[in-house]
């Protein structure tokens, strides 16, 4: 019986915390937003971190992408050859890419490519002290380092995202219509008739947008936050990597539900 | 990194980004230049629909010649009332019949517009007069039975 209500406190327990760290983040999200003035007026500042977040996770991305592609054209086409109706290939490809995995693996790769580095960078100034040095020069932390690496975060995603879709479907194409043998113009004609530019394609962005900002979030936030020590530093990393990964999915769940059954 | 090499790698990035989206949006989308062209709405009502949905092509001798708008039960006449959004370059006379079809044996559904012979044309708002709905497979299943259980009996009469 004492085991038992001990084990339910311990619920209870581990359940504010998440709801008090949600809500740090969300408090953080909202002192970077007010210190985001400095990201637009020196945009060089931004501009750097977009070259560290996006240009470099491009390799991973395009490749990634060219590979989910060319999976979905050989499983595809094995499925739909049972129905006669390879010629959907392209919609399969197309619709599972644009709605579901370009945003959802671009933001699993980004997190833990682009995240995981935002983290380590912010926290190992924090433990060699050059936040504080930044203080002692009275340049705010929060707008000179944090700041510009959200806003890198959030503009390179959604174009991660665009090149993640744009690349699997190049790779569809490859697998199903330059290996397979399906018809080229059905490919492109079904792909076309089904997939539609408001409904999967602007959706598909505004999902990654609003994933970029959950994952650059929590990224300077486990960085900020990060005890000063190599221990302390190590273990935000893992947790930028772990808890951006389950809000991914958990806001892909609910945006997609949104999304299926309109905003209104 | 010099500056200027970083923000032009980060120009190459934001333009391949750039381009992935008008490839999404041309190539992929059914989005093209001419997207929100004119149209004008025509109303039809009909007795069953079946699964046709909103956007659902609306075609005439098998061209795409519009989308459904809009579709929601008409409560006086207790039917389907189906607004349809016809390309403003394509003109129907008064007469034209709609009627709703499936493409292949799985496929979706569609309007199907018959033009007629009258001389005046379709305007916005009009309403599409002769009308067809869907056909439901289960009803027609049931009709057939129905019938062949009635010959049947009938022939056992004629047995008698």
């Amino acid at each position: 019986m004492v085991n038992l209500v001990s084990g339910i406190k311990v619920v209870g327990d581990r359940t504010l915390k998440i709801i008090e760290r949600i809500g740090a983040v969300a408090a953080f999200l909202f002192s970077i937003l007010l210190h985001s003035k400095v990201s637009f007026k020196r945009f060089s500042l931004t501009i750097r971190e977009v070259y560290y977040a996006g240009v470099q996770s491009l390799i991973i991305i395009l490749v990634s992408g060219l590979f989910v592609g060319m999976v979905l054209g050989l499983q595809g086409h094995e499925t739909l050859q049972r129905y006669g109706s390879e010629d959907s290939v392209g919609v399969l490809v197309a619709l599972s890419l644009v709605r579901e995995l370009g945003p959802v693996v671009s933001a699993l790769l980004f997190a833990s490519r682009a995240g995981s580095a935002i983290t380590a960078e912010i926290g190992l100034m924090k433990a060699t002290e050059q936040l504080s040095a930044m203080e002692m020069m009275a340049v705010n932390p929060m707008s000179r380092v944090v700041a510009p690496r959200f806003w890198g975060g959030v503009i390179s995603l959604p174009l991660l995202a665009l090149l993640f879709s744009a690349m699997g479907i190049i790779g569809g194409y490859l697998i199903a219509v330059v290996l397979i043998g399906v018809d080229s113009g059905s490919f492109w004609s079904q792909m076309q008739s089904a997939v539609d530019f408001e409904h999967d394609i602007v959706n598909g962005v505004i999902k990654s947008v609003v994933f970029g900002v959950a994952i650059s979030a929590i990224a300077t936030f486990e960085g900020y936050e990060a005890p000063p020590t190599a221990e302390g530093v190590s273990g935000a990393t893992t947790r930028t990597v772990v808890s951006s990964s389950l809000a991914v999915l958990a806001l892909d769940l609910v945006l997609t539900a949104f999304m299926l059954k309109g905003w209104n | 990194m010099e500056r200027s090499t970083l923000n032009l790698w980060v120009g190459i990035f934001v333009l391949l980004g750039f381009f992935s989206f008008l490839m999404l949006a041309f190539k992929v989308g059914n989005l093209n230049l001419s997207g929100n062209k004119d149209t004008y709405i025509v109303i039809a009502h009909f007795d069953n629909i079946g699964q046709l949905k909103e956007r659902a092509p609306v075609r005439s001798a098998g061209v795409l010649v519009g989308r459904v708008k809009a579709i929601q039960f008409d409560s006086k006449q207790y039917n389907a009332e189906v607004k349809i959004a016809i390309d403003s370059q394509f003109h129907f006379p008064v007469d034209t019949s709609a009627s709703i079809l499936t493409s292949g044996i799985l496929g979706e559904q569609y309007v199907s517009l018959d033009a007629g012979g009258d001389e005046k044309y379709l305007k916005n708002g009009d309403q599409i007069k002769l009308v067809q709905g869907a056909v439901v497979l289960e009803k027609l299943i049931g009709q057939f039975l129905y019938n062949k259980a009635q010959d049947s009996s009938t022939d056992k009469g004629a047995a008698k």
